[in-house]
């Protein structure tokens, strides 16, 4: 059982991996972003499914990785440095967007990284020295590592998948390892896990230093895809697609955000064919989706399970 | 003999209500001591404001002579009191033996060996071992919340000894359990004490329960300590009668 999972894992790896080769540019761009909007909902499903955090914040994160990349790679910095920069960068500020997580929850909590999210955009906005304001920062190069070029666009989709493969490793891994269920004692019942001697405290601001990292690294992957970054993508609206995400696809499921990301980054892009109505459907869509499954898209099986028994 | 867990005339006050006025008592190694007395009669708030849980307004704490009032209840749980709370608290999500496992995990190394421990971070064993003696080995991979109470409760309470811990506080661990279980509970509780050296002290409210484990019995009523002897004392003690049938 187990062994067949991993085979299963491994075709399906290989095959998002070739899938993409015949796109032409725009289908390739979509699809990449769509990775990269995976590996930042990894993340963000570590703070909000795992630990049972909540945060509308992970856009601010993206925008955090994608200005630390952007300003970088045109000072000429390799990305070999800027991936693990913005990582660290983004995890130095989600350490400190933990500590309000500290003295209040949910709907509290919500606002304060919402509140956070204003912050980082009116930043990217005003700093016009470092950030280019309004007009944003443009031509920015796609990494060159080791001498290969990831500059056409199946390249640089073969470096996003590459990137995401291996930021969910070590999710996984991490899921895996004692800290993942101190997470998970930390989102059941934080009164509790203290009397066992679990730091809740430090799992916290863990929760959110890791899971605003790979919001980082995403961004480090964002930038040199549009390659020009400009404050507007990084807005509190765009954190609230990212929470979207998490929750649609299965907070707290390890593929979730890969079935969330499709939602928020495909499904708009299919639904363009009924044009005016595709916002209305989208609507729609979310509104009946959150009512029939709140456990998100991949609770269907346990759902329809549930049923037959 | 020092005393185990030594409390000195502890307070806590909500408001007007002295929930907590001034308790006084001492717990020896190895002994079991029952915590009796009417409903809203301060138990509760005095565990919780020992433990940290809540803030004492006043008093101290002594555990195997140190003082440790207001280390907090994460604190006080790595000097290893353990407890269980009048609520269920399991862990829902997780499954019987992950909610031991990590009940147990962070008492073992640093947060950063344990980031590169075995995933059972060394602690399947005890685990295992746990299980047999609560008899839950047929749930152990389900999920906790989706055990009847009778079973969590169980469960609750074997969390509180995965840490080997020197002191446990119960409280009312007999509540909504079935009276043959009760049995049983009362069975392992003295077998953890003798076997492990466990000391508790319980509230209860099933009176025979008390009297059959406690080698020793307080009693509060409304904030303050009424009484305390041994179990065959409180039972014909007039004061104590009188505050639970209200006279
Ligand atoms: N968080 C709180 N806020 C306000 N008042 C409280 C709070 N907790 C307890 N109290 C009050 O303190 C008093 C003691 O409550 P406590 O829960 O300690 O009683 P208890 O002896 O454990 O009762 P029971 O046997 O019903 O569990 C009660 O009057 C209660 O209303
Ligand atoms: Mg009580």
């Amino acid at each position: 059982m187990k062994y067949l999972r991993w085979v299963a894992l491994l075709a399906v790896s290989v095959a998002l991996y070739f899938a993409p080769g015949q796109m032409k540019s725009y289908g390739l761009y979509i699809t990449t972003l769509w990775v990269v909007y995976w590996i930042a909902g990894v993340g963000l499903n570590l703070t909000v499914g795992y630990a049972g955090q909540i945060s509308l914040g992970q856009g601010a994160f993206l925008g955090i990785g994608a200005y630390t990349a952007a300003v970088l790679s045109k000072a000429g910095v390799s990305y070999l440095a800027i991936f693990p920069t913005a990582a660290l960068v983004c995890f130095a500020i989600g350490l400190l967007l933990g500590f309000p997580a500290l003295r209040v929850q949910h709907h509290y909590l919500a606002f304060a990284t919402l509140g956070f999210n204003m912050l980082v955009f009116l930043f990217l906005r005003n700093e016009e020295w470092l950030t280019g304001g309004t007009f944003g920062l443009n031509n920015i190069p796609r990494p060159v590592i080791f001498d290969v070029r990831f500059t056409r666009p199946l390249d640089f989709y073969h470096l996003s998948f590459v990137v995401l493969v291996v930021m969910g490793g070590v999710m996984a891994w991490l899921l895996r390892s004692p800290w993942g269920r101190a997470f998970a004692a930390l989102r059941d019942n934080p009164i509790r896990a203290e009397s066992v001697g679990i730091n809740t405290t430090f799992y916290t601001l863990m929760a959110f230093a890791i899971g605003a990292a790979y919001g980082g690294v995403a961004g480090a992957l964002f930038a040199p895809l549009v390659q020009f970054v400009e404050p507007a993508p990084f807005s509190v609206a765009n954190s609230l697609s990212m929470l979207l995400m998490v929750i649609a696809g299965g907070s707290g499921r390890f593929f979730g955000p890969a079935v969330g990301a499709v939602i928020v980054v495909l499904l708009p892009e299919w639904l363009r064919v009924a044009q005016d109505w595709y916002l209305a459907i989208f609507g729609v869509l979310i509104v009946l989706m959150m009512v029939w499954l709140p456990g998100g898209l991949l609770s269907l099986p346990d759902r329809l399970r549930g049923r037959r028994a | 003999m020092r005393a185990l867990l030594e409390v000195r005339d502890i307070r806590k006050a909500y408001g007007a209500i002295r929930a907590v006025d001034g308790v006084s008592f001492s717990v020896a190694p190895g002994e079991i001591l029952g915590v009796i007395g009417p409903n809203g009669s301060g138990k509760t708030t005095m565990f919780n404001a020992i433990l940290g849980q809540v803030k004492p307004d006043a008093g101290e704490v002594m555990f195997e002579g140190r003082d440790v009032s207001g280390i907090g209840a994460l604190a006080l749980a790595r000097r290893g009191i353990g407890r269980t709370f009048q609520s269920l608290q399991v862990f829902g999500g997780l499954s019987v033996r992950d909610n031991l496992i990590v009940a147990g995990q962070e008492f073992v190394g640093s947060a950063g060996s344990r980031l590169f421990a075995r995933p059972d971070a060394g602690m399947g064993q005890r685990a295992d071992e746990i299980i047999e003696l609560f008899r839950i080995g047929h749930v152990a991979h389900l999920a906790a919340g989706s055990l009847s109470y009778g079973q969590q409760k169980l469960v609750d309470i074997a969390m509180a000894f995965m840490a080997r811990p020197r002191l446990v506080l119960l409280d009312e661990p007999c509540a909504g359990v079935n009276p043959a279980l009760i049995d049983e509970l009362m069975d392992l509780l003295r077998r953890l004490n003798r076997e492990q050296g466990a000391s508790f002290v319980v509230i209860e409210h099933n009176m025979d329960f008390v009297m059959r484990l406690c080698s020793r019995v307080i009693c509060l009523a409304m904030g303050t300590m009424l009484a305390q002897g041994l179990p065959e004392e409180m039972q014909g003690n007039r004061a104590v009668l009188e505050a639970y049938l209200g006279v």
